[in-house]
């Protein structure tokens, strides 16, 4: 734990990417097995940490610090692995030595719930602040100490000299401490195999459009172009006793579909927008929403909402890995086994006709509203299926945003680099005399617009409840979204699609804000 | 208390202590901005803030000048000022003021714990106790300097080919984290930005050991590899530092505490070097004096506040305006 509280505080204070690729790339080469995997993967978030939930560790800190000293540091510090590692009483006589990751690790999964508190007390009183910071940071999850999973492994990549793309390749058939991955990273093994129709593989993005630059340089006809449907992007690994669907950050899906899993034959690795609708007839994305907030779905969810895929690409053709052959390739072997292998729920994507961009143009605003999609993907011919968001093959399309006042009712604490600002915040609009919330949004400030923001919500708070503040009705935000739906889920009963901040109004006067008469007229 | 105010006025003697206004008679703590102003009539000060005041303000930044020698009691009227070190900065003073058979102690800024750059605190026994609070909370719980020393040491060897430059506040932290580098035994030349120039040179008439200092401005690169940098923390960014050998930029000071506060500023090595007494020696402190009323000012006094009356004494925050670790240039 001391060199991995070491790491961490040096990690969250590192600017520069290769900084911190040379502080990881040290780490990785001289910790030994199994500290530099578990660490590795709580850097990558493919640990399951022990789940210390921080009700516990306030109970801890309570039983040492008075309660309103306590709330004043909290409200100081804003984050609070940060607050119950700095006022932890530095009381202990003499410290015993701090255990690794795995003694960390078994010694927390072999103690019993009521024993946990007396043994995290134990090792919060013989490390120093850094040090309980970082126990506590490892001990509830999510470090947020600007480290990507990318960056980490292009940290293994840059100490062993292997490929980035070797490494990505077999990362997600592989799990924590893993002890195969750096026995090849280290020279001692051949690269570790996998069974690939049994993993995630790490899909390819596309990069939003820039129309001033990309079309002047862009020929149309070494581009195909899609509907990009607004539903969940998601991969199927299947082959005759698995079968497995994955969000787009790996997360196993399976269980939430299995209308779809159950349908599954063949063998293959597919790319495609997971979307609810009879007959492949996308419903919209709130309808979406409804099986998407379930673990498990009910019959009137299976019945109302069923499911299926939009394919838009193939990465393994029964066993083959086929990302390295161009896309041009990829989808007629997608079609040839589409006609071969019958699959009720799934649906090819749909190749639109265009031979100009300014045809493909009116195409994207035309059917937009008929069809429900968000706009087109156009993919280079001959682009491999690269993992990440390449620069150049693959770009999105979308349509152009909409536009509304609204009125700032709430705000909260964000995280991380945020946290001692108020940075979330929710927003209203006016239904008769009253305001009524309509979302949330975090981004499209700058920082000195965050500074701002949180200066005046300090200024101008009538209520807490706990970390959230609610303000006076007085601030207008233009809020720039992709398109509004009906919901339940705001008192308005309308929800926004990515909702976020345009431009702040300081000058504008609540009463000029929107009313949910203009809204529900553009949905 | 009839005879002190809320704003450090004590009417029998008609002065003010470490006023932001100019007045007619000031008593001053020590030599920070937001404590010496120029501009008032009479001074009463310790010889050092006095040279402070006059090496940033001019000969001429007050009408008068008085010096008082620590622990030497000074009569006025029915009055009795005594001066005893604080430990914050160089000539740093608590104002003690007896009348009529009570006892207020004013401690300006002040830090315990050992520092070969300023006299060691006292402990003062007294009826009221006016405290500064400026790591008034139980997060601040500083490290030993030296420890932060031997990080700051560490980083500099591990990384020879690049500059370490500090940010520093130009009165007192400047020169404490240089002779805490000569105490651990760093004898290459220091580089100073010129702001930190002339204070470093009275520290030394002093008698204060800051060793070889050299300019920072108009050195070459390959002078500056592995070199230790100190400039005021708002030049950290400026036009020259670009000429410095890939800097790592450090930081020195209590805030360094809070790691999200080190990365906002874009500090990638903090030294958790404080010239204020953190919570420990805050409270501490109030103990020892015996005091059963306790002014806080300057800082987070709610949480001061609080504890004390924990603690069973009675306590007021003062609030004081124009007060600011930030004005500590
Ligand atoms: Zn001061
Ligand atoms: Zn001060």
């Amino acid at each position: 734990m001391k060199r991995f509280s070491q790491l961490l505080v040096t990690l969250i204070l590192k600017t520069s990417r290769n900084d911190k690729i040379s502080v990881l790339s040290e780490y990785f080469k001289y910790t030994p097995d199994p500290d530099r995997g578990y660490a590795l993967g709580a850097l990558t978030g493919t640990l399951s940490n022990p789940g210390i939930k921080p009700s516990l560790l306030r109970t801890l800190v309570a039983e040492r610090i008075d309660q309103e000293l306590f709330n004043l540091s909290y409200d100081y510090v804003g984050d609070l692995a940060e607050t119950v590692s700095l006022i932890w009483p530095d009381t202990a006589p003499y410290k015993e030595k701090l255990p690794s990751i795995a003694e960390f690790i078994s010694k927390m999964e072999g103690t019993p719930k009521a024993k946990l508190s007396a043994l995290i007390s134990s090792f919060l009183d013989n490390a120093n602040s850094n040090e309980r910071w970082a126990m506590i940071k490892f001990a509830t999850g999510g470090l947020r100490v600007g480290v990507s999973a990318r960056l980490a492994k292009t940290a293994l990549a840059a100490y062993s000299g292997c490929l980035l793309e070797d490494i990505e390749k077999v990362w997600h058939g592989l799990t924590p401490p893993y002890i195969g991955l750096f026995e090849w990273l280290d020279g001692k093994t051949g690269i570790p195999k996998i069974q690939h129709t049994r993993t995630f593989h790490p899909m390819m993005l596309a990069n939003p459009l820039n129309i001033e630059q990309d079309f002047d340089r862009l020929d149309p006809n070494d581009f195909q172009a899609e509907w990009k449907w607004d539903g969940i992007r998601v991969q199927a690994v299947f082959d005759e006793s698995n079968k497995q669907l994955y969000s787009r950050t790996g997360d196993d899906i399976s269980r939430a579909f299995p209308d779809i899993v159950g349908e599954l034959n063949g063998k293959a690795v597919l790319d495609g927008e997971l979307l609810v609708g009879e007959n492949f007839k996308a419903l919209p994305f709130n309808q979406l929403q409804q099986r998407l907030n379930r673990k498990s779905p009910t019959k009137m969810h299976l019945k109302n909402y069923p499911a299926f895929i939009r394919v838009y690409d193939m990465l393994f053709y029964n066993e083959d890995d086929i990302r390295d052959l161009p896309l041009k390739i990829r989808r007629q072997k997608l079609e040839d086994w589409m006609k071969q292998v019958k699959n009720s729920r799934l649906d090819i994507s749909e190749i639109l006709d265009f031979d100009s961009w300014s045809r493909l143009a009116e195409l994207r605003t035309e059917k937009a509203d008929t069809l429900g999609h968000e706009g087109v993907l156009i993919k280079d011919l001959q682009s491999k299926y690269s993992p990440g968001r390449p620069k150049g093959p693959w770009f999105k399309w979308k349509r152009d945003p909409k536009f509304l006042d609204g009125v700032m009712m709430y705000a909260q604490r964000g995280h991380g680099r945020r946290s001692s600002f108020y940075s979330d915040y929710t927003f209203g609009i006016w239904r008769g005399n009253e305001l009524v919330p309509i979302g949330k949004a975090y981004s499209g400030f700058t920082d000195e617009e965050l500074v701002m923001l949180d200066k005046w919500v300090r200024g101008n708070t009538l209520n807490r409840f706990g970390p959230v503040r609610e303000v006076r009705k007085e601030l207008v935000v233009e809020l720039a979204f992709d398109s509004a739906h009906a919901s339940s889920r705001h008192k308005s009963g309308i929800a926004l699609r990515f909702p976020r901040i345009n431009r702040i109004r300081w000058d504008k006067p609540a009463q000029e804000a929107d009313t949910t008469e203009t809204i529900t007229s553009i949905m | 208390m009839q005879w002190i105010n809320h704003e450090l006025y004590i009417a029998p003697i008609d002065a003010y202590i470490d006023p932001i206004k100019p007045v007619d008679k000031a008593i001053i703590t020590h030599g920070h901005a937001d404590h010496a102003r120029p501009g008032h009539q009479k001074v009463l000060a310790s010889r050092q803030t006095i040279d402070i005041m006059k090496i940033r303000y001019g000969e001429k930044s007050a009408t008068s000048f008085q010096s008082m020698e620590f622990g030497k009691p000074l009569r006025i009227n029915d009055v009795t000022i005594t001066l005893h070190p604080a430990g914050h900065i160089l000539g740093s003073a608590q104002i003690s003021i007896e009348y009529r058979g009570q006892r207020v102690v004013v401690t300006g800024d002040y830090k315990t714990i050992p520092d070969s750059s300023a006299q060691a605190f006292e402990i003062i026994k007294c009826d009221l106790f006016v405290t500064e609070a400026t790591f008034g909370l139980p997060i601040f719980q500083h490290p030993s300097p030296h420890n932060e020393i031997n990080n700051l040491l560490k980083s500099i060897s591990g990384q020879p080919n690049r500059t370490h430059l500090i940010g520093v506040y130009s009165l007192g932290k400047a020169q404490r984290v240089i002779s805490l580098l000569r105490e651990a035994g760093y004898d290459h030349p220091i580089f100073i930005h010129g702001a930190l120039e002339k204070l470093c040179d009275y520290y030394s008439s002093e008698g204060i050991n800051l060793g070889l200092l050299r300019k920072a401005l108009a050195q070459d690169k390959e002078t500056m590899k592995g070199a230790v940098v100190m400039a005021p923390p708002s030049a950290l960014r400026d036009r020259w530092s670009r000429r410095l050998m890939d800097p790592i930029i450090c930081q020195a000071s209590g805030w360094m505490t809070i790691k999200q506060r080190a990365k906002r500023s874009g500090v990638e090595l903090p030294l958790i070097i404080s010239d204020h007494a953190d919570w420990n020696e805050l409270t501490s402190t109030i103990d020892s004096t015996e005091a059963d009323t306790i002014w806080v000012t300057h800082g987070r006094e709610d949480a001061l506040v609080h504890w004390c009356k924990l603690n069973r004494k009675n306590a007021e925050p003062l609030r004081l305006q124009g007060r600011d670790e930030e004005l500590e240039i």
